[in-house]
């Protein structure tokens, strides 16, 4: 059970820990910079900080025995002369690292290797824990690479990167916008999955396309990986066969539109999720901040009120905002407006530990 | 020999001392710049080696116009100065 949380937020990088039963905030790194999201690797005990500075780039930093070091960030390789690349929006994708959106740690079998995932849509390994980096060009080179966009964020982003528990060379991504993608050998090549997926905002002819998929979030059970849930723009769907076949979860109170998603470690039936009104809005329905958790694979929600703001509530919580301990007890979420609750009981109820952050846009057990 | 001061505001990121540089244009000149001080390269320029969006650097006075090959000329006397927006919140 973890006693450690990392709140990455729009201004420094929160450490948040659990003593004699009361969570507080502890310390506060890269206080006034913008750190967009962190990784724990358990295997070496390394922290790391990815942050945002806006004029001079996305920068990365790694923990030391004293503080942080400035390690090498994910590059973009050179972009071929005379070659002409657009966005959605006709306007040319720059091919440079606008922003580190995915972390995952490589397999027990591998240690020093840490995946990342960016925007404009690179995907890129490290084998000697960050201090190098190598981009992935079977993925970025795939002929319909190109048709992945900007759904949320102007350029398409790589968000949620899995490593299969059972074999380290199976790789799940998924893409805003793009769908997911999976590899069995290490990179080297990728096929697309995520059948069943629907975007009723798409035009008809691609409403089913797996390409054409606003996937927010995708999770897998750790002891039972052919179990894979999805927050999409579109909704809730759950897969049982590593993610080939999606069903969607058409009703979950009281809503299916929302970023993040968390599964229980064991039960690959519970996962939990914090919806909002789709979508433009994106705001609490009825400004009532609540956690949604199915226990019976999507059949039925509960609906998790005790602890959290009822009245007024307008937090918005991102795709990597909502975190699950390996026990699966722990639940730790924050929002845009700052908020930070923990529950110690599957979400039954919840403490908040303050509502003074910064906008987070990152929660993470340490 | 080129001059070559940066912005305040990146010091507290990356130290970047005034310095002198051979070169007769501005990749030149920053090129062997950052060979001396490799950390400062990406605070300043991209991943493909333009310039990033919010920085901005003068010749002399003068913005440069050239913000992707950074091929505007440098006099064996000229000041680089290198700046960026000051914006956000």
């Amino acid at each position: 059970m973890s006693d450690n949380l990392h709140v990455a937020t729009r201004k420094g990088l929160f450490s948040v820990a659990r003593r004699s039963g009361t969570w507080n905030i502890e310390k506060v790194d890269f206080l006034g910079d913008n750190v967009s999201l962190t990784l724990t690797d358990r295997r070496s005990g390394r922290h790391y900080a990815a942050l945002d500075h806006g004029h001079f780039g996305v920068k990365l930093h790694r923990s030391t025995a004293t503080g942080w070091e400035e390690i090498a960030v994910p590059t973009y390789p050179p972009k071929p002369e005379g070659l002409v690349e657009n966005d959605i929006w006709g306007r040319p994708i720059a091919w440079t690292t606008t922003r580190i959106w995915a972390f995952a740690t490589g397999g027990a079998d591998e240690p020093g290797v840490i995946w990342c995932g960016t925007l404009p849509g690179g995907l890129f390994r490290s084998g000697d824990h960050g201090e190098s980096w190598e981009m992935i060009r079977a993925l970025w080179d795939h002929p319909k690479r190109p048709m992945w966009s900007g759904g949320g964020a102007d350029l398409p982003g790589i968000h949620s990167i899995i490593v299969d528990p059972r074999n380290s060379k199976h790789v799940w991504i998924a893409v805003s916008t793009g769908g997911i993608w999976h590899t069995e050998d290490s990179g080297a090549s990728w096929t697309q999955r995520g059948e069943g997926m629907r975007a009723e905002y798409a035009p008809p002819e691609s409403t089913h396309d797996p390409i054409a998929q606003d996937v927010h979030c995708l999770v897998q059970c750790p002891a039972s990986p052919n179990r894979m849930w999805v927050q999409h723009h579109n909704g809730i769907f759950v897969s049982s066969d590593e993610g080939r076949n999606f069903t969607e979860i058409k009703s979950a109170d009281p809503s299916c539109f929302g970023f993040p998603v968390a599964v229980h470690p064991r039960e690959p039936d519970t996962a939990w999720f914090v919806p909002e009104i789709k979508d433009e809005k994106r705001i609490p329905r009825d400004g009532r901040l609540v956690v949604s958790r199915t226990r019976d694979g999507g059949k039925s929600f509960d609906v998790l009120t005790k602890g959290l703001p009822q009245q007024h509530a307008y937090d918005l919580v991102y795709r990597h905002c909502l975190a699950l301990d390996e026990t699966g007890n722990r639940l730790a979420f924050g929002s845009t407006t700052g908020g930070l609750w923990i529950s110690e009981d599957q979400g039954d109820s919840w403490a908040s530990v303050t509502h003074t952050l910064p906008p987070v846009y990152s929660v993470r057990f340490s | 020999m080129p001059k070559v001061s940066f912005t305040p505001n990146i010091q507290r990121h990356v130290l970047c001392p005034d310095t002198e540089a051979p070169g007769s244009s501005v990749r030149e000149v920053l090129d062997n710049v950052f060979a001396e001080n490799p950390r400062a390269r990406s605070y300043v320029l991209d991943d493909q080696g333009g310039l990033r969006k919010h920085m901005t650097i003068f010749v002399d006075g003068e913005t440069i116009c050239d913000r992707v090959r950074l091929s505007d000329r440098v006099g064996p006397h000229g000041m680089i100065r290198v700046f960026q927006a000051l914006s956000g919140g």
